[in-house]
């Protein structure tokens, strides 16, 4: 016990600074580069969306162009991944439907997080609110979802496609309507960490300092239900991608001339048998964005976490 | 125990002022069952407290598992909604305070975890952990914060240069000195110890226990120190509260109280702390207490006491002694005193 007994009097000034500042960001990128997977994830991530945004000013095939005499072609230099049965690139269609499937995929997690999360937060911490929420959750869940996803299309597509145009129209209400049927595991999931968290004694300390509820929030349960909000909004990516691809195979989502990568996986099954590649390729760029980002997901995760960080 | 502090001439008992007393304090947590989620009783977890704690004193509180200690210290803080009685904070009744009269008195009063892991938030620094309180009452900005987040880290023994670590990265000593810094921040007046030093073993007791009666000489502090731990409490309290199912069964000052307890629960539990002297320890006679605590939802009729007590006589079971003051400063709640 004779470690701390010396110590300068009550509000004598303290040695200065001697060490740098350590930031949370730089800390967090230098415990996620150690992170193998979560790196690789990040680098494959990183090129899927560069070549579906710059891949079309390299290869320069319109996706819509038919060639009847080139059709159901092997791999080559002019086509990288065949063709189709009416001569379109592979390709050209699978960088397009990149495009779409990405930015629903990402813009319908996000939505669907935020609901979720934010459910899931004032259920868990506002006693009084659990039960009306939670039964709202059930309730969601108990829907049968493609009923309601048809009657939601049908109602709104029309007046939507008339606002915004053919394909922003569509594009807000596929995100729209995967958004608010999927946000229910998360908010289970939160709603279930939040509870643990609150109980526990660094709660109760930011109360008896005097901080106010909505910073006990987002200074102490948020940060501490990280793991599941990452790892749910990893899942709810490639969630949200198939359902795109199905809600596109119903003929409810995007024209059937626009390319998705769900349009293509389920235009191409019917030519499983004469030509493969129709369904490998966009099938493998879903699985590789689905695995990259749960990598990254796994890798972020890790990083955020201080107890992880620096062993 | 190298750097053993001198007596601290704190408590004169006449001295009237106290910082906070306490009537009557009610703290009962409802308990519901069946579909209808109706209330079928009610845990009495505090019942009925009446005392003083004096500007500058220590008041140790202490007794068994499950009595109402912490429930105590927690109403007393407001960190739960008293179901009846006044706390007076310097002759202002907080216990009906809310909102945002409450928060400005928040730092006026201050609590100290019993779980030094599980009180700070391991996803903060400790920077910013000790920082929280002055961020949240906007007393200091800028430099002047960090200037006093590494002036509150010197004064509990912390190299002030560990402002950027994280909980996970002291050992348990090191974290309640962290705890201790926090509650500190604010320059409270009265700081409630949940039983500090429970969780750390114990030749950190110790250190843990002289910071606070250091930081207690320097700043005027006020605690109610609660334990378990009777010679810690013999160390560092001035008085002793001593608590059985949410009643308070005895209060003295602490020497008198640990030479002539009157209440037989306090003679019980002061027979089990073990003499520091193999020949008095070996023919001792301890007063072993038979079955358990009652249940707190269902307690005994009369004295609280009486199922257990050696010396309980027929009126015992049927009427509830009162809380009285036998000789000046001295209260006891016993029908044989």
């Amino acid at each position: 016990m004779s470690d701390a007994v010396i110590k300068p009097p009550h509000g004598s000034p303290s040695a200065p600074l001697v060490t740098k500042q350590r930031t949370l960001a730089a800390d967090v990128w230098r415990q996620f580069r150690q992170h193998r997977g979560g790196v690789v994830g990040a680098i494959v991530f990183l090129t899927i969306v560069f070549l579906v945004i710059f891949g079309p000013y390299l290869h320069g095939i319109n996706p819509a162009a038919l060639d009847v005499r080139s059709r159901n072609l092997g791999i080559s230099f002019a086509h990288p991944m065949g063709t189709d049965n009416l001569g379109r690139d592979m390709f050209a269609q699978v960088l397009a439907g990149g495009r779409t499937s990405l930015s629903v995929g990402i813009t319908a997690m996000m939505l669907s997080l935020l609901l979720g999360t934010t459910i899931g937060v004032v259920a868990g911490y506002f006693k009084r609110l659990d039960g009306p929420l939670m039964r709202l959750t059930d309730l969601f869940l108990a829907l049968p979802l493609l009923p309601l996803l048809l009657v939601i299309i049908m109602l709104f597509r029309d007046v939507l496609r008339a606002r915004f145009g053919p394909e922003t129209g569509i594009f807000l209400l596929i995100v729209f309507v995967i958004g608010i049927t999927s946000w229910m595991q998360t908010a289970r999931i939160v709603r279930g960490a939040v509870l643990s968290v609150k109980e526990q004694e660094f709660v109760l300390a930011a109360k008896s300092i005097g901080t106010r509820e909505r910073r006990i929030v987002t200074r102490h349960i948020l940060p501490n239900v990280l793991s599941p909000i990452m790892v749910s909004a990893t899942l709810g990516i490639a969630t949200a991608i198939i359902t795109e691809s199905a809600l596109s195979f119903l003929g409810l989502g995007f024209p059937s001339d626009f390319p998705t990568w769900g349009r293509l996986l389920y235009d191409g099954v019917n030519f499983m048998t004469i030509n493969p590649s129709r369904v490998i390729w966009p099938g493998l760029a879903i699985s590789l964005t689905v695995l990259s980002i749960n990598y990254v997901g796994d890798g972020l995760r890790d990083a955020l976490d201080p107890r992880i960080r620096g062993r | 125990m190298s750097v053993e502090l001198a007596e601290h001439p704190i408590n004169q008992p006449a001295s009237p002022a106290p910082l906070v007393r306490v009537e009557d304090l009610l703290m009962h947590f409802p308990v519901y069952k069946g579909i209808l989620r109706r209330q079928i009783g009610a845990v009495k977890a505090v019942d009925g407290l009446t005392f003083d704690i004096r500007k500058g004193e220590t008041l140790g509180l202490v007794g068994e598992s499950g009595c109402g200690k912490s429930t105590t210290g927690r109403a007393l803080l407001r960190l739960y909604r008293a179901t009846g009685g006044r706390i007076l904070f310097e002759g202002k009744d907080i216990a009906a305070l809310d909102g945002e009269p409450l928060r400005r008195m928040r730092p006026r009063m201050q609590m100290i975890f019993q779980d030094p892991q599980a009180s700070l938030n391991p996803r903060m620094t400790v920077g910013s952990i000790i920082a929280e309180p002055l961020i949240e009452h906007g007393v200091y900005k800028g430099e002047a914060r960090k200037a006093k987040v590494r002036e509150l880290l010197d004064a509990v023994g912390l190299n002030p240069d560990y402002v950027n670590r994280y909980p996970h990265e002291f050992s348990g000593g090191q974290r309640q000195r962290i705890g201790i810094a926090r509650a500190l921040a604010l320059d409270p007046d009265f700081i409630v110890c949940d039983e500090p030093i429970a969780a750390l073993d114990v030749s950190i007791q110790a250190q843990v226990v002289n910071l606070l009666k250091d930081l207690q000489k320097k700043l005027g502090l006020t605690y109610l120190f609660i334990s378990h731990d009777l010679s810690m409490v013999k160390h560092i309290a001035d008085r002793v509260a001593v608590m059985y199912l949410g009643k308070m069964v005895e209060l003295a000052d602490v020497a008198t109280l640990f030479a002539v307890p009157k209440h037989p629960y306090t003679k019980a539990l002061l027979s089990a702390v073990p003499v520091p002297d193999p020949q008095v320890e070996a023919t001792r006679k301890r007063i072993i207490l038979k079955g358990d605590i009652p249940d707190p939802a269902n307690p005994p009729v009369g004295c609280k006491f009486c199922t257990r007590c050696p010396e309980a006589i027929e009126r015992c079971f049927v009427e509830e002694p009162v809380w009285r003051e036998v000789d000046p400063g001295r209260h006891v709640a016993c029908h044989r005193v």
